[in-house]
């Protein structure tokens, strides 16, 4: 087939030519010529182009071929310059070292504005004080070196000391070493605070109570649910009555500290109520509660009041209230005299009383329960 | 570490009156020397004053244990009694069993004692009382409930 293989040759010369002239485009592409060089910061990935754009002028009301072939070649020629610097592998993967940026780039912020002075400041001055130039090493003869002026391992450290002689007009059993502590204690407090105070006289604000509301309301969810809890305990009834919301949580830790007894209390005192405490559990008769009784007592006495006051409003329904008020006035003296003679206020409590709480002398709520 | 409260006392106490009944009271109060109660991480030690007074020396995050370690309060303040309490409350156990010595291993590794395995036991021991197990040769095992009527 001659004239196949002719063809065939013919086509496999078009197949050369045309990547021939592929390749050539290509380079042309990747090649691009600029009356001026490109002024390249490569830390910032910035090329800067000064040619005049006498190719956007002439482009007139619709520019954007041409801006687009701009920016075509300027990435371009961008992109030669990274090819060129050196490049190491970074897990798998091949990536050039960009040098340091040398295009100074303009403030973000503006520029902050003087701060007032502290307080040490102002004093100095006023009295003409200037900072006096210090050594930063001084010789510590304990030691027997060069030690900091202050800091870790300073040179004359006053809480390191293992003696300390009792001054002329102290008390000999006091502890001078928690005396000494508790000085440098109150030093640092002392200093922080005005450190705080300092600071808050800087910004123009008050230091902000644990309670307190953030002026530009930037405030994380702790802090607000802190100052909402606080703002609900400061009414005239501390909380007492405030409703919540439909699916708002009781808050934590709201409940007191509890208080325990010291390590070493009265061992004999601890022995005795302990003892006092098996004979009640051993005794066989039950022990009277007090509070238990009382709110039963109570309780009963509420029935009592309750059924005749039924039966008076039926029987004044029948004969036109004329029972009513009579029945009332018997029903109230006994229970009030009856309350007034109780020395303790149960609690109107019918399940066993919550664990911690001092079941005998109760508590206030049953004093309060009819008002 | 801290004195135990009222009401874990009185928990920790009924717990242990179950096995030993009023002999409790030897317990608290003890003619060689005063012991006391204390609460370290939930768990309850019976101590001399002597070792406590040593104890209250270490930290409390390093301390691991002090006197013997009778039990321990759950998270819902229930007491379980341990089997370090074992020497202190055998001696004083109201209600003993033993058991044969072909029972005592299977005791040992946690199953029931079958009423043929049993040796001994103490008069008027009511179902569901707190006994002291022991083997024949008298060496206190284990504190249980019993969970049968006792031989009458």
């Amino acid at each position: 087939m001659s004239l196949g293989g002719a063809m065939e040759g013919q086509s496999v010369e078009e197949l050369l030519a045309k990547a021939e002239r592929d390749e050539a485009e290509k380079l042309q592409r990747i090649t691009v010529h600029k009356e001026l060089e490109l002024e390249f910061d490569l830390g910032n990935l910035l090329a800067s182009d000064r040619n005049p754009p006498t190719g956007l002028r002439r482009a007139g009301a619709t520019p954007e071929a041409e801006l687009q072939a701009l920016a075509r070649d300027n990435t371009q020629l961008l992109i030669n310059q990274l090819w060129q610097l050196p490049t190491e592998r970074v897990e798998e993967a091949l990536v050039a070292r960009l040098p340091e940026p040398t295009t100074r780039l303009p403030r973000e912020k503006p520029v902050p504005r003087p701060r007032p002075l502290t307080r040490w400041q102002q004093f100095a001055r006023l009295k003409g004080i200037r900072p006096k130039k210090k050594t930063n090493l001084v010789w510590d003869e304990v030691s027997g070196q060069w030690r900091r002026r202050w800091g870790y391992q300073r040179a004359r450290d006053d809480t390191k000391e293992w003696l300390i002689e009792v001054p002329g007009g102290a008390d000999p059993l006091e502890d001078q070493f928690a005396k000494r502590i508790q000085a440098k204690k109150e030093r640092v407090a002392k200093n922080e605070l005005n450190r705080l105070r300092n600071l808050a006289r800087a910004h123009k604000m008050q230091v902000p109570s644990s309670a307190g509301m953030h002026p530009t309301g930037h405030q994380s969810k702790e802090e607000l649910g802190r100052a909402m809890q606080v703002a609900k305990v400061s009414t005239a009834s501390v909380g007492r009555f405030q409703e919540r919301l439909p699916k708002e949580k009781n808050p934590r830790g709201s409940g007191k500290k509890r208080k325990f007894q010291p390590l070493f209390g009265d061992f004999a005192a601890e022995k005795k109520s302990q003892l006092e405490l098996l004979r009640v559990m051993n005794s066989k008769k039950p022990q009277l509660d007090v509070t238990r009784a009382t709110n039963k007592q109570m309780r009963e006495e509420d029935q009592e009041e309750a059924a005749k006051r039924r039966k008076m409003s039926q029987k004044s329904k029948r004969k036109g209230g004329r029972q009513g008020p009579g029945g009332k006035r018997k029903g109230a003296p006994p229970s009030q005299g009856g309350k007034r003679n109780r020395a303790l206020g149960g609690r109107m409590n019918s399940g066993p009383p919550p664990l911690g709480s001092k079941r005998k002398g109760g508590q206030h709520q049953g004093g309060k329960r009819r008002r | 570490m801290r004195p135990l409260t009222e009401e874990e006392t009185r928990v920790m106490f009924e717990k242990i009156a179950k096995y030993i009944g009023e002999n409790l009271q030897l317990l608290v109060d003890r003619p060689d020397g005063a012991y006391c109660f204390r609460l370290h991480n939930d768990r309850v030690y019976y101590v001399s004053e002597k070792i406590l007074k040593l104890a209250a020396n270490i930290s409390g995050d390093k301390l691991v244990s002090l006197g013997t370690c009778f039990g321990k309060f759950t998270k819902t303040h229930k007491f379980r009694l341990h089997i370090t309490a074992l020497d202190y409350l055998a001696p004083y156990a109201k209600y003993k069993v033993w058991i044969k010595p072909g029972a005592e291993q299977s005791f040992l590794y946690g199953n029931h004692v079958l009423k043929s395995g049993l040796g001994r036991i103490t008069e008027n021991t009511c179902q569901y009382q707190g006994v002291v197990v022991y083997s024949m040769a008298d060496v206190p095992l284990r504190e249980i409930t019993s969970r049968r009527r006792g031989r009458q």
